[in-house]
């Protein structure tokens, strides 16, 4: 099954390796989305361009309606683009059917949720397995421990999401992402359902993967003060990529406090800051 | 993804919804309990009356002294013992092996201040044979007690009953009045199975010599020289032998009657098997009618099945969705939900036999006389048609939620 479809996805091993010798894991190119509702036609996405680079740390930010969701639908291969082209980790995913998508979500995508999405009392174990069954792999329960001890939930075995924090449920999440060592992890506001603490426990578990890793992570959020952990922000508006910049110096989780009320409110009221690379939109 | 896999996610979402899986089995084994315990009730029933008709004895014939119901013929003229006497012959009837005559006398048995009004028979000593029935207490009817034309009587138990207020009292010696005569009861009859009574109570019976019927309570001659028999009990030589019996005696009590034109006939024959194949149409509706009962309860189970795998498709949509981010198919989806409502539905299944067997068990306590059992084919049609419900009704639901889009199911609050 797997050797069938590398020969159909015809994954390169010359695939593109651009700047500073990286391989990109995505490429996007003049991909648009059109959804119609009734007679109007909706265009979410409007020619998106854009390369990401393994072992890169990125954000996509946007106010709601930005084609944020569908650009993350299309990055994560639960949506098609109406037209475009889409290469994940080598493969042309703008072309696949439904059953070939399934199995490049499972081998290369691993998906974070705001709101975890565990499946009601399954142990830990188990839930970090699910894309091991369905992807026929061996050895899951070695595997799924592994995955669990590093997200630091090594101890937590069986344990249900009942018995867990939402910060700890959120790693078992982490660990479902990582288990099949995908292409890249795809994070939809992470950190939306926790507390601060809890926020930034998760982010620190990101960014350790991503540094020791190496694992490549893309961020979908509309918090500046997330996207600011992250290495690259990339901001949409109105179905395309406005702005797309490296943060000069990222936060490190858990070093810095998120600004006081009074200075967010501050920075409402007297500029328009959409996070990421201030210097970009002042 | 292989399909002990399968069995494996769905089994363990089964177990995770524990209730919802016991409220959807009850509806099949509701269904599946009602079909079994129905059918077991019906063929109790059947069987019932086929034995019921099977302990009249086995090879017998009755003549009566009554038109068919087609009869054309305006008078009758009774059977008599000389023409009983006649068939009893080789020559003229050799597919007979033993005929017993009776003649009703209708009237007041009495004993004491009790009296029950009662159609009494009057028999020829080998009655008992012909019936194979058997004495409780003191003797039958004998020869000599014919031939004298003594006044004995045999009686039934629910006579006993009713004259000396106890079914288990020996009246043995004791009188009873027939008609205002006097009767010693020289013997009581073994109680006869059944009492439910399609052919009526065979216990409400009392039995005089047929001489004695014919005699003393006022009977005249036949033309014949002869006396008036109601009824002829032929046992046949054996069962092959009933139709060549039955044409004998057409034959002779046709020649004796002046019986010249099929049709005419002032007597009827019955056997066996025509009584038990005309109650055999009644118990078979009744079967039927009990079967399509059965039937609609479990296509309601079936639709229960459906109606909650629906309910659980929608709130599991999230489910759904997130399987597939993760990688399932659609495939996948749908033979995980088909294997939950098989698994539902053969555990409904099963627990339904346990319903029927305690339905039967129950009703073979309350009614001692049917003997009720679980037979191999209702098991296997429930099985059968619970697994067919499963995959049947669990198809819709389960293509419903391989067909959902991942992105929509994920949404989906």
């Amino acid at each position: 099954m797997v050797s069938l479809f590398r020969r159909r996805s015809g994954r390169r091993d010359d695939a593109p390796v651009a700047v500073q010798g990286r391989k990109a894991v995505i490429e996007i190119q003049g991909v648009t989305k059109t959804y119609t509702m009734g007679d109007i036609e909706v265009h979410a996405l409007r020619g998106v361009d854009l390369t990401i680079y393994e072992g890169e740390f990125v954000s996509i930010m946007g106010p709601s309606g930005s084609g944020k969701s569908t650009l993350m639908n299309i990055l994560g291969a639960l949506d098609q683009p109406t037209s475009g082209a889409y290469r994940l980790d080598g493969v042309d995913v703008s072309r696949l059917s439904e059953a070939d998508l399934a199995k490049v979500r499972n081998k290369k995508i691993g998906f974070v949720f705001q709101n975890f999405n565990l499946l009601k009392r399954t142990t830990a174990q188990r839930q970090v397995e699910l894309p091991l069954i369905y992807a026929g792999a061996g050895g899951r329960s070695r595997k799924a421990m592994a995955a669990l001890e590093s997200v630091g939930l090594g101890q937590r075995l069986n344990h249900l999401p009942s018995e867990l924090s939402g910060g700890q449920q959120q790693r078992v999440a982490i660990a479902r992402a990582l288990v099949n060592e995908p292409a890249m992890i795809l994070a939809d506001e992470p950190t939306g359902n926790l507390d601060s603490r809890s926020g930034a426990e998760v982010l620190q578990i990101f960014q350790t993967l991503n540094r020791e890793r190496g694992i490549t992570v893309v961020f979908v959020t509309h918090d500046s003060w997330i996207a600011r952990h992250t290495q690259r922000v990339i901001m949409l508006r109105d179905g395309q990529i406005v702005a797309d910049a490296p943060i000069a110096e990222p936060l490190i989780a858990g070093h810095n406090e998120r600004p006081s009320m009074e200075d967010e409110m501050e920075a409402v009221l007297k500029t328009v800051y959409y996070g990421g690379n201030e210097e970009e939109y002042n | 993804m292989n399909l002990f896999e399968s069995l494996r996610i769905a089994i363990d979402s089964l177990l995770i919804n524990r209730l919802r899986a016991a409220l959807t089995t009850l509806g099949i084994i509701i269904g599946v309990g009602a079909v079994i315990g129905l059918v077991s009730l019906g063929r109790g029933v059947e069987d019932y009356i086929a034995s019921e008709f099977q302990s009249l004895g086995s090879n017998v014939l009755f003549v009566f002294s009554s038109p068919p119901t087609s009869s054309t013929r305006a008078g009758v003229q009774p059977m008599t013992t000389k023409e009983g006497e006649a068939l009893r012959s080789r020559a003229v009837a050799p597919s007979i092996r033993t005929l017993a005559m009776e003649t009703l006398v209708g009237g007041i048995v009495a004993a004491g201040s009790n009296a029950i009004q009662l159609s009494v028979s009057g028999v020829t000593p080998n009655f008992i044979a012909v019936r194979s029935w058997t004495i409780r207490d003191g003797a039958w009817i004998s020869e000599e007690d014919n031939d004298r034309a003594a006044r004995v009587i045999v009686l039934g138990t629910t006579v006993v009953e009713r004259l000396f207020g106890d079914k288990a009292i020996n009246p043995v010696g004791r009188t009873v009045t027939v008609n205002e005569r006097v009767f010693t009861v020289i013997g009581v009859l073994e109680e006869q199975g059944g009492g439910i009574g399609f052919i009526g109570d065979q216990n409400e019976v009392a039995f005089m010599p047929i001489l004695t019927a014919q005699t003393r309570m006022g009977s005249a001659r036949t033309r014949d020289g002869g006396y008036r028999v109601d009824v002829l009990h032929i046992q046949a030589l054996d069962e092959q032998s009933m139709d060549s019996a039955t044409q004998e005696v057409e034959t002779f009590l046709s020649d004796a009657h002046g019986v010249q034109f099929q049709g005419e006939q002032d007597f009827t024959i019955i056997n066996q098997a025509d009584l038990l194949s005309s109650l055999g149409a009644i118990t078979g509706i009744l079967t039927v009618f009990l079967s399509l009962l059965a039937g609609i309860s479990l296509l309601v189970g079936g639709i229960g099945i459906m109606n909650i795998m629906l309910v659980s498709v929608t709130e599991r949509t999230r489910e759904i969705g997130l399987r597939k981010a993760v990688g399932a198919r659609g495939g996948d989806i749908l033979l995980q939900f088909l294997i939950e409502s098989v698994i539902l539905s053969l555990l409904g299944g099963a627990l339904g036999v346990a319903l029927g067997w305690l339905i039967i068990t129950i009703g073979a306590l309350l009614v001692p006389d049917l003997r009720l059992s679980i037979t191999t084919d209702a098991v296997v049609l429930a099985t059968f048609v619970s697994s067919f419900i499963g995959v049947f009704f669990g198809l819709y639901p389960a293509s419903r939620a391989a067909r959902m889009r991942p992105i929509d199911a994920l949404r989906f609050e």
